[in-house]
C-alpha cells in the first residue's frame, strides 16, 4: 500500500445559505483515504455525512458552499476548484454511486447509453468500441444478458438491477476514488448483501479506494478498514473499524454501538429483557381475557389466541397485455397463523412478499379473496354494523411513514382525540384528560397537544401515531414497518417504548418488518414470508439460532456486521 | 491481523465539550405552536411578490368599496359635447368618445370586473372541487363518467363556447341589468371553466387518499364521507387554491374579451371590458390612446396582482420550496 | 402501445358526440325565430318561412335536429347557411386560413417560449429570468385585443412594416403580425412552464449523477435537463392548438382575416345553427386530434408510457 494519501479532508467547513445567513452543515471535518482503501463515514440523517461526500466531488446541492478547510485529492486542493476542473476530475478520478436507484437514472435514456456517456466524456472509448465496453461493464456489475439489458430503459429494471447499473456507471471510467453514498439502503437485505459483496470484489480487483457513506454502523464495520463517525456536522470519533465497534470511546459512538439493531440483536441481555416483557404481558393479557370471558363482551370470548388466521389468500387482478386479458397476482397465498394474547408475532419478508397485504387484510382495510380471520373467537368476515365498529376498536394500526401517518391539518390533540370522538367516548373534558394521559404513556409532554405534525420529528410523530392507536384501548396493535423509517437511535427508543407498553397493558402485536435485525428485540414468534407464502414459522430463538429454511438463512446472513462481534 | 496505522488515520476521539450529546429526539417546547398554514403564512409575509400583490389588492378593495373617495365625477354622466376632451381639473384623464369621465368610469368599473372574476372562481371551485373530489375518491365508474363529462366541456374552446352561450342568453334576457348581466357571464364562464379545477382536484385527491393517515382513520371506524371531506379534501386543496387564484385573473380578462366581442356585460354596465371595447375604434385612428389605456392598465394591474398572489401562495405551499 | 392508442381513440367518440349535442342545446335554447330574423322587417309569407324551417330542420325537436346533423356530417353534408351556400364550402374556404394562422402562432410560441423559458430556468433569479417573468405576466394580464390594436397601430399603421389588415390575401407575410398576437398569451404560458420545468429538473437526482460521470455542463443540460423538461411543454402545445383556433375569433376580427373565427362569430350573431355547430365540431375535432397526437407523441418521448 502506497504511503501517499489519495484523499485528505482537512478542517472542512460547509454551510448552506438561507436568506443570506450561513447555516453550517459540516464543521472542521477531517478524514484521510489511502489508495485502495475502504473508509466509511457513519452518521444519522443530518449528521453531515452526505454533505461531506458531495463537497469532495463538487456537487453540493443548492446554496451549499465550502466555507473553510481544504480537500486534497492526489495532493492538490480541490475545495474551491472551478466547474471545469471538477468536470475533468469527475468520472475518471472520482466516481459516485448515489443513494436512490429509483431517481438516479434518467428515465428517458437507455441504460447502456447512460453508461456510454461516461466513457465518451472521459475519452475512454467511442462508437462501437464504447458499446462493447458498456456490455463488459454491465457484466462486471453482475448483470446477465447484457446486450439486451443495455438497450432497455431504467423502468424495465428492478431496484437491484438499477443499482448495479449505477455501480457500472460509477466505475466505468475507472476512478481512483469511488464515493458510495448509502448505495444499498433502498434495497432488500439479500440484494443489499449481494451488491455490496460484488462492489467489494470489484474495487479490490481494480484497486479503487471507496468512501462509503452509511447510517448503519454494522455495515460500516463489516465493509470498511477505517471508520469516521459524524454527529451534528462534526467528526466525533475515527479509527480502525473493529476497534471503534469493540471499544467506542465517544459517548455518541457508544450510544450508536449499543443501539444498532444488527449488533444489539446479538447480545444476550436484549434476549433476556424481551423474555421478561413477554412474561408480564402474557400475565396482564390473561387477566384481561378472564374479564372478557366473564362479561360476555360484544367482541371476544377470552380465547388464548386472540387472532387466528386460516388459509388467508389475496389475488389481485392486473391489467394484461390486452384489455380483456388480466393476469393474476397471488399476493398472499394460503397464509395461516395464530397470535397469542400478550405476545408479538413478527412477519418478516422482503418487498413483494405479501407481508403488508396480510396486515391490511387482518385490519379489514382490504377485502380478502379467501380464508378467514378470527378475532377472539369471532369470524371478522361475519361482523356487521355495530359489532364491526366494536371490532375495529380492538385492532389498531401504526404505519411506516412518520410523515404520512398523521393528518398534517390536524393538531396533535385532534389526531389523538379523533378515535374517541368517532366512537362517542366521554365528554370533551374527559377526552382531553384521556389524550393527556395517552401522551404521557408514549413519553411526550402534554404541552405538544396544540402543536401540528410538521413541528415534530419522525420519532415523535410515530409516538403520536402509537398514542392514537392506543386511544380506543385495543387488544391488538398491528405495527406495519412502524420503526423502519427511523434513525437507529430513535428506532431503539421506540422499540423500548413498544416493549414497555406491551408489558403494562398486555397488548398483542403483529409486527410487520423487512428487517430481521430488529425482530429479536421485540418478537416472540416469527413468520418468514416469501412470494406470498409463509416459508418458515417458529419461535424467535429458533429462527435466529437454528433456521431450517435456506431463505431464512440467507436473510440472517444478510444482516450486516452480524458475525463481527461473535467471531472477534 | 492488525494493519499498521497510517498517517492521518490514527484513533481520534473528539472532546466531548465540542459536540455535547443531546437527548435523542428531544422536543423544543419554547416555540409557539404553528400549523402548516401558519408556516405558509410566515413564508408569504417575507415574499416581496406577495407584499406587492397584497398591497395592490388592498387598494383595489378600497376602490370597490368607496370609488367616490378618488373622484367627484359621475361615471354615468356623459355629454356628447365633451367627447374626447383632454384632461381638465377634476378629470385627470379626460373624456371618452361619448363624453364620459374616463377616470371615474375606470374607478367604478372595478366592481363589475372583479365581481365577474370572484364569482366565477367561486362557482368553478365549488363545482370542479366537488366533482373532482368524488371522481378521485370513488374511482371506477363514477370517475369514468365524471371524467368523460368534463372532457366534453374541456374540448370546446372557452371563448367559442362562451360566445355561443352568451348570444343565447343575450337574446333570452335582453334587459338584464347589472347583476343579471354579471350572472350571465359568470354562469357561462363557470359552466365551461370547471373541468380544469375538477382535473386538478381529482389528481390531488388520488394522491392524498393513498396516504397512511387516511388508512388510520378508516381503521378507527371513520366513515368514507368523513374521511373524504375532513381528511382528504383539506389536504388536497393547495393546488386548487393556487390555480383558482390565477384563474380569477384569467376570468377578468375573459370578461373583457367577451365585452370586446359585444357579448359580455350589457352596455349599460360600467365595466373595464366595456370601456376598453368602446375605446378600440379610437386606437385605429391613433388618437387619444389614454381613453383605452386607463381602463386597460387598471385591468392589467388587477390581473397581475392575482397571478402574483397565486405564484406566491404556490411557493409557500410547495413542500419542495420549504427545504433550505 | 396499440391498445393504448385504440383506447384513446375510443374515448374521443363520446367527447365529439357530447360537445356537438351541448352546442346544439345552447343554440336551441336561444329564443326567437332565426328564420324570421333573417328577413328583418321585410314582409314574408308564412309559406316561405315554413319552407325554410323545413329546409333547416327547425321544425323538428332538437334531438332529431342533432341526429340529422350527425347523419349529414358523416356523409360530408353540413347543411346550408342562410345565404344558401353549403356550409362545407364556407368552412373549406375559411379553414385553411385559420389553421395556417394557428400553426404559425404555435411555431412562434413554441420556439420563443422554449428558448426564453430554458434560459430563464437555467439562470433562475438572474436579470434575464426576472425580465422574462415580468414580460410573461404582462402578456397574460393585458387582454389580447389590446395588444392586437397596439401592435397593429405601431407596426401596421405607423411604421407600415406589415399590412394593418389582411383581407383576402392570407400570405405568410401578411399573417405574421396576427400570428404573433394570437400566440402571445400562449408564449407566456410556454415560457413559464419551461422555466419551472427546467429549474425543477436541474435539481433532479439523475442530473447530479450525470454530472458525477464527468459530463460537460452543456451535455448535461442538453441531454438530461432539456429533454426531460420538454415533455410537459409538448403536452401543453398540443392541447393549445385548439385554443389558438378559438382565439382566432378575436385576432381575425382585429386584422380582418376571413377565417373560421370570423365565420363562427358572424354565425353566432345571426343564430345560424348549421354553421355554428359545424365550426364548433371542427374545432373540437382539431382539439381532440391534437390531444390524441400529443398523447401518442408523449408515448414516443417517454419510454415509461410506451411499454405500459
Amino acid at each position: 500500500m502506497s504511503q501517499q494519501p489519495l484523499l485528505e479532508v482537512r478542517n472542512l467547513d460547509v454551510a448552506f445559505y438561507a436568506d443570506k445567513k450561513a447555516i453550517p452543515a459540516v464543521e472542521g471535518a477531517n478524514l484521510t483515504v489511502y489508495p485502495g482503501q475502504t473508509v466509511a463515514i457513519v452518521g444519522e440523517s443530518g449528521s453531515g455525512k452526505s454533505t461531506t461526500a458531495h463537497a469532495i466531488i463538487g456537487l453540493l446541492p443548492g446554496t451549499g458552499r465550502v466555507t473553510g478547510g481544504e480537500i486534497l485529492f492526489d495532493g492538490k486542493d480541490i475545495a474551491h476548484s472551478s466547474t471545469k476542473d471538477f468536470e475533468s476530475l469527475r468520472g475518471d478520478q472520482i466516481g459516485l454511486v448515489p443513494q436512490d436507484p429509483m431517481s438516479n437514472l434518467n428515465p428517458l435514456w437507455r441504460v447502456g447509453t447512460q453508461i456510454k456517456e461516461s466513457l465518451v466524456a472521459n475519452d475512454i472509448a467511442k462508437g462501437k468500441d464504447a458499446d462493447r465496453r458498456v456490455n463488459g461493464l454491465l457484466a462486471e456489475a453482475g448483470l446477465n444478458d447484457v446486450e439486451r439489458r443495455a438497450r432497455q430503459y431504467p423502468h424495465e429494471f428492478s431496484g437491484g438491477m438499477r443499482q448495479r447499473a449505477l455501480i457500472a456507471m460509477g466505475l466505468a471510467a475507472r476512478p481512483k476514488l469511488l464515493i458510495a453514498d448509502e448505495p444499498t439502503s433502498a434495497l432488500d437485505v439479500t440484494v443489499q448483501k449481494q451488491i455490496l459483496d460484488h462492489l467489494d470484489g470489484l474495487t479490490d480487483e481494480l484497486g479503487t479506494a471507496v468512501l462509503l457513506i452509511t447510517h448503519d454502523l454494522g455495515l460500516a464495520a463489516e465493509r470498511a478498514d477505517h471508520i469516521v463517525v459524524m454527529y451534528k456536522g462534526r467528526v466525533v470519533e475515527s479509527g480502525p473499524a473493529l476497534e471503534i465497534l469493540k471499544n467506542p470511546e465517544h459517548p455518541y459512538t457508544q450510544r450508536l454501538v449499543s443501539s444498532a439493531p444488527s449488533i444489539a440483536s446479538q447480545r444476550l441481555s436484549s434476549v433476556r429483557a424481551r423474555a421478561e416483557v413477554r412474561e408480564q404481558a402474557v400475565q396482564t393479557a390473561g387477566e384481561i381475557a378472564a374479564q372478557v370471558a366473564t362479561t360476555q363482551g360484544e367482541v371476544g370470548k377470552g380465547h388464548d389466541d386472540i387472532i387466528v388466521v386460516e388459509n388467508l389468500t389475496k389475488v389481485f387482478m392486473l391489467p394484461g397485455d390486452r384489455p380483456w386479458r388480466k393476469t393474476e397476482l397471488r399476493a398472499v397465498d394460503d397464509v395461516s397463523f395464530r397470535l397469542r394474547r400478550g405476545t408479538t408475532t413478527a412477519i418478516v419478508g422482503e418487498s413483494g412478499s405479501g407481508k403488508s397485504t396480510v396486515a391490511r387484510m387482518v385490519l379489514g382495510l382490504l377485502d380478502r379473496t379467501g380464508g378467514t380471520v378470527h378475532f377472539d373467537g369471532y369470524d371478522t368476515g361475519q361482523l356487521k354494523g355495530k359489532r364491526l365498529m366494536a371490532l375495529r376498536r380492538q385492532m389498531q394500526p401504526v404505519f411506516q411513514n412518520p410523515y404520512a401517518s398523521l393528518d398534517p391539518m390536524y393538531s396533535i390533540f385532534k389526531s389523538i382525540e379523533e378515535p374517541l370522538a368517532t366512537h362517542g367516548i366521554g365528554s370533551s373534558a374527559e377526552r382531553e384528560a384521556k389524550v393527556r394521559d395517552l401522551l404521557e404513556k408514549v413519553s411526550l409532554p402534554g404541552s405538544i397537544m396544540r402543536r401540528y405534525p410538521n413541528e415534530l420529528s419522525g420519532g415523535q410523530r410515530q409516538r403520536v401515531a402509537i398514542a392514537r392507536a392506543l386511544a380506543l384501548e385495543p387488544e391488538v396493535v398491528v405495527l406495519d414497518e412502524a420503526v423502519s423509517a427511523l434513525d437507529v437511535l430513535v428506532q431503539a427508543q421506540i422499540l423500548e417504548l413498544l416493549n414497555d407498553l406491551q408489558a403494562e397493558m398486555g397488548l398483542s402485536y403483529l409486527f410487520i418488518t423487512h428487517d430481521l435485525a430488529v425482530v429479536r428485540q421485540i418478537a416472540d414468534n416469527v413468520l418468514v414470508m416469501q412470494d406470498g407464502k409463509i416459508v418458515e414459522a417458529a419461535g424467535v430463538g429458533e429462527v435466529f439460532d437454528n433456521p431450517r429454511e435456506g431463505y431464512t438463512r440467507r436473510l440472517l446472513d444478510a444482516i450486516p456486521g452480524r458475525d463481527l462481534l461473535a467471531s472477534a | 491481523m492488525p494493519k499498521p496505522t497510517l498517517a492521518g488515520q490514527e484513533r481520534y476521539v473528539a472532546p466531548i465539550e465540542e459536540t455535547p450529546l443531546a437527548a435523542v429526539d428531544s422536543i423544543q417546547v419554547d416555540e409557539a405552536p404553528s400549523s402548516q398554514w401558519k408556516e405558509a403564512w410566515k413564508q408569504l409575509r417575507r415574499n416581496p411578490m406577495f407584499l406587492i400583490s397584497a398591497a395592490l389588492l388592498a387598494v383595489l378593495a378600497v376602490v370597490i368599496a368607496f370609488p367616490g373617495l378618488f373622484t367627484n365625477a359621475d361615471p354615468r354622466f356623459c355629454e356628447v359635447g365633451r367627447s374626447l376632451d383632454p384632461p381638465s381639473p377634476g378629470h385627470p384623464f379626460g373624456f371618452n368618445f361619448q363624453g364620459c369621465d374616463v377616470w371615474s368610469r375606470t374607478l367604478y368599473g372595478a366592481r363589475a370586473s372583479v365581481a365577474v372574476g370572484v364569482l366565477t372562481t367561486l362557482f368553478v371551485v365549488v363545482i370542479g372541487g366537488i366533482t373532482g373530489a368524488i371522481a378521485g375518491f370513488k374511482g371506477g365508474w363514477a370517475d369514468a363518467i365524471i371524467s368523460r363529462i368534463s372532457d366534453i366541456f374541456f374540448a370546446i374552446p372557452l371563448i367559442l363556447a362562451a360566445i355561443v352561450s352568451l348570444s343565447a342568453l343575450t337574446n333570452a334576457f335582453p334587459d338584464r341589468g347589472f347583476w343579471g348581466g354579471i350572472a350571465a357571464v359568470v354562469v357561462t364562464l363557470a359552466v365551461f371553466g370547471w373541468p380544469q379545477i375538477a382535473r386538478i382536484m381529482r389528481g390531488s385527491v388520488i394522491e392524498v387518499k393513498n396516504l397512511e393517515f387516511v388508512d388510520a382513520a378508516r381503521a378507527i371506524g371513520a366513515k368514507d364521507s368523513r374521511n373524504l371531506w375532513r381528511h382528504i379534501v383539506p389536504n388536497a386543496m393547495s393546488p386548487v387554491i393556487v390555480t383558482a387564484t390565477v384563474s380569477l385573473g384569467i376570468f377578468i380578462v375573459a370578461e373583457a374579451t367577451l365585452s370586446f366581442l359585444g357579448l359580455g356585460l350589457p352596455f349599460t354596465v360600467v365595466s373595464w371590458g366595456n370601456d376598453i371595447a368602446e375605446a378600440q375604434r379610437l386606437v385605429r385612428s391613433g388618437t387619444r390612446l389614454g381613453v383605452m389605456f386607463v381602463p386597460a392598465a387598471a385591468l392589467a394591474l388587477t390581473v397581475l396582482s392575482f397571478i402574483l398572489l397565486g405564484d406566491a401562495v404556490r411557493d409557500a405551499l410547495d413542500p419542495k420550496a420549504k427545504k433550505r | 402501445m396499440w391498445w393504448y392508442a385504440a383506447r384513446r381513440i375510443l374515448q374521443t367518440i363520446p367527447v365529439l358526440l357530447g360537445s356537438t349535442l351541448l352546442i346544439y342545446a345552447l343554440v336551441f335554447l336561444r329564443p326567437g325565430d332565426p328564420v324570421r330574423a333573417l328577413f328583418g322587417d321585410k314582409p314574408v309569407s308564412e309559406a316561405t318561412l315554413a319552407q325554410l324551417r323545413e329546409q333547416y330542420n327547425f321544425d323538428e325537436p332538437f334531438l332529431v335536429q342533432w341526429l340529422l346533423f350527425l347523419k349529414g356530417a358523416v356523409t360530408g353534408d353540413l347543411g346550408q347557411s342562410f345565404t344558401g351556400r353549403p356550409v362545407i364550402d364556407l368552412v373549406a374556404d375559411a379553414f385553411p386560413v385559420t389553421i395556417k394562422l394557428a400553426l404559425m402562432a404555435l411555431v412562434f410560441e413554441a420556439v420563443f417560449g422554449i428558448i426564453a423559458g430554458t434560459i430563464a430556468g437555467l439562470r433562475k433569479g438572474k436579470l434575464f429570468d426576472s425580465t422574462m417573468l415580468v414580460v410573461s405576466l404582462l402578456v397574460i394580464a393585458v387582454p389580447i385585443f389590446v395588444f392586437g390594436f397596439v401592435l397593429q397601430l405601431i407596426f401596421g399603421v405607423k411604421l407600415e412594416w406589415f399590412p394593418a389588415t389582411v383581407g383576402g390575401d392570407a400570405s405568410f407575410y401578411n399573417l405574421l403580425l396576427p400570428a404573433i398576437v394570437l400566440g402571445l398569451v400562449s408564449f407566456a404560458y410556454v415560457l413559464r412552464l419551461t422555466r419551472t420545468s427546467v429549474a425543477g429538473n436541474l435539481g433532479a437526482d439523475h442530473v447530479r449523477t450525470a454530472r458525477a460521470k464527468g459530463l460537460p455542463e452543456g451535455t448535461v443540460v442538453r441531454r438530461h435537463v432539456l429533454r426531460n423538461s420538454l415533455i410537459p411543454v409538448v403536452t401543453f402545445l398540443g392541447v393549445d392548438l385548439g385554443a389558438l383556433m378559438a382565439g382566432a375569433i378575436v385576432t381575425e376580427g382585429i386584422f380582418n382575416i376571413p377565417g373560421v373565427g370570423n365565420l363562427a362569430y358572424q354565425a353566432v350573431i345571426r343564430g345560424e345553427t348549421p354553421t355554428i355547430v359545424s365550426v364548433v365540431t371542427i374545432m373540437v375535432l382539431v382539439y381532440v386530434i391534437a390531444a390524441l397526437l400529443v398523447d401518442l407523441l408523449y408515448a414516443f418521448l417517454d419510454p415509461r408510457i410506451r411499454y405500459a
